[in-house]
């Protein structure tokens, strides 16, 4: 890979952290064959929950000294920073969590504990990021079409540090092409049909159909899903993504069908926000909780910090349904979803991974359905 | 015997050689705590990778496996360097922020000319070579 002299310079660095950091992208850049490193706008890490990445990652985070030079932001955490206690985190985990953030908080990461850093500064068409989180990453090169690599956590940080990323896979135009088709017939829900198109697919990315036009909210769970059960670091939707018509149609097709993936077990916890709500979303739980009623189970939503307090007034609302907002964190990353047997889930992420991550059944259902089962 | 390797975490290491022919995971098939090969189906269950120089074709399995790496460093029961066919992400990315000297893609056939006792030196700076002295 060609380094310029000043990355030349990086690598020979007094600074372990800073030489590390350069060690790393040209590490990856070798191993995937870049051409050279590319200047990025923003970084996003993943490996924040300390049930993610135990002692050894917490004490590698306390052991860097350097900052930052483009914004970073942080995935979730396994908890709510301010409410923890009433998610059943013990205080040891707490201490543990808490110095994982100050440690990513010295090194100048914004604590934005999401998985939608979208919201909070929307990428532009063309930007190159290093963002980890794969549902977020996803969205980034579908939606957007901003160019990201599914990024490691730590690979995430080193860019950050640098403000640079090897220039290979999803960052080059020819990489992005669709290679196969995927059409989704009626009645299918958009989370359900990224499910089962992972499944079907695995990592390719293919070039998607939908039966209806769908908002990008619906999109944000097509693709998290796809990323999950499958693996691929983008999609395309006909008239729907920017880059959908930039390349040739594969010709090589699937069906997804209405599958049924119902396990049949007793909701205990009703869990929204994988990925993290967006402020319509949160409009959406709202009016369906004025017309089914009061929560009388668990039922708990996952945003970020800062669209629940762009929307505080609506958030207090649907507490007073007796929904639980929580912040910083969700169903999947927080150890606090593993003392419950069943959890309702409205995405395919969640449903996915609930099991394998946290031990626990997982059932789907649309939002509604989630609403319907949380007040009956 | 010389030959040289692309240099993939700097810096240099020596010690007895630990031959695997088959892909390792670091997280599931290495005792984090004592570097103990716990994998069954590995072609050296129950020896330990402990300040030796590692030689495997490549790694396989979960992204965690780079903190595996970290722990290890930790218990003091890391390889000394490690010497790949072919590395990827995952083993690459745990060795650099463990300091541990690793290289890939040597000119010669590794697997053939390294045996599990030989004795190795790993030099990975700006170049890469790798030399081994046969026991």
């Amino acid at each position: 890979m060609h380094l310029t002299k000043e990355e030349e310079r990086l690598l020979e660095s007094d600074n372990e952290t800073v030489r590390k950091c350069m060690e790393i992208l040209v590490a990856l850049g070798e191993i995937y064959g870049a051409e050279r490193l590319v200047e990025i706008r923003s970084a996003q890490i993943s490996g924040i929950s300390y049930d993610n990445i135990g002692d050894a990652g917490l004490e590698w985070l306390e052991s860097l000294k350097a900052k930052v030079v483009v914004r970073a932001y942080a995935n979730p955490a396994g908890l709510d920073t301010v409410r923890w206690r009433e998610m059943g985190i013990d205080s040891e985990f707490y201490e543990k969590q808490m110095r994982i953030i100050r440690a990513l908080d010295g090194l100048g990461v914004e604590i934005t504990l999401t998985c939608t850093p979208y919201y909070l500064d929307t990428p532009s068409f063309g930007d190159h990021l290093a963002w980890a989180e794969s549902s977020a990453v996803v969205y980034a090169n579908s939606v957007i079409g901003a160019r990201t690599n599914r990024e490691s956590g730590i690979s995430a940080l080193a860019a950050a540090i640098i403000g640079k990323t090897p220039m290979y896979g999803l960052h080059l135009k020819e990489n992005r092409a669709p290679q196969i088709r995927v059409i989704v017939e009626e009645g299918v829900n958009p989370a359900m049909a990224g499910y089962h198109a992972g499944k079907l697919i695995g990592g390719k990315i293919p070039l998607v159909e939908f039966p209806e036009r769908l908002s990008r909210d619906e999109l944000k769970w097509f693709g998290a899903s796809l990323a999950a059960s499958g693996g691929a670091g983008m999609f395309h939707a006909k008239e729907l993504t920017p880059e959908w018509d930039s390349f040739e149609i594969p010709e090589e097709s699937v069906v997804v069908e209405k599958g049924d993936v119902d396990s049949g077990c007793e909701p205990d916890l009703v869990a929204i926000g994988c990925p993290h709500t967006s402020a319509e979303e949160l409009r959406t739980v709202y009016s369906l909780l004025r017309k089914y009623g009061k929560v009388r189970r668990e039922m708990w939503i996952f945003s970020s910090r800062r669209v629940i307090e762009q929307n505080r007034e609506l958030v207090e609302k649907i507490e007073e349904m007796g929904a639980k907002v929580f912040a910083d964190t969700c169903m999947v990353v927080s150890p606090a979803s593993s003392r419950f047997e069943c959890v309702m889930v409205n995405s395919g992420k969640a449903f996915e991974y609930l099991p394998k991550l946290r031990g626990v059944n997982a059932r789907f259902g649309d939002l509604e359905e989630c609403v319907r089962w949380a007040t009956r | 015997m010389r030959f040289r390797a692309r240099v993939i975490s700097r810096g240099y290491a020596e010690g007895e050689a630990i031959v695997s022919r088959k892909p390792v995971s670091f997280l599931g098939d290495v005792d984090p705590e004592s570097g103990v090969i716990r994998d069954r189906e590995s072609d050296i269950f129950g020896e330990s990778v402990a300040g030796k120089i590692f030689v495997f074709p490549e790694g396989r399995g979960s992204t965690v496996g780079t903190y595996t790496l970290l722990r290890m460093k930790k218990a003091g029961c890391a390889p000394a360097g490690i010497v790949m066919v072919r590395s990827e992400a995952i083993v690459a990315v745990g060795a650099i922020i463990a300091g541990i000297p690793l290289v890939d893609m040597p000119e010669a056939d590794v697997l053939e000319v390294i045996e599990s006792g030989d004795h190795v030196r790993v030099f990975a700076e700006r170049e890469g070579w790798v030399e081994v002295e046969k026991r």
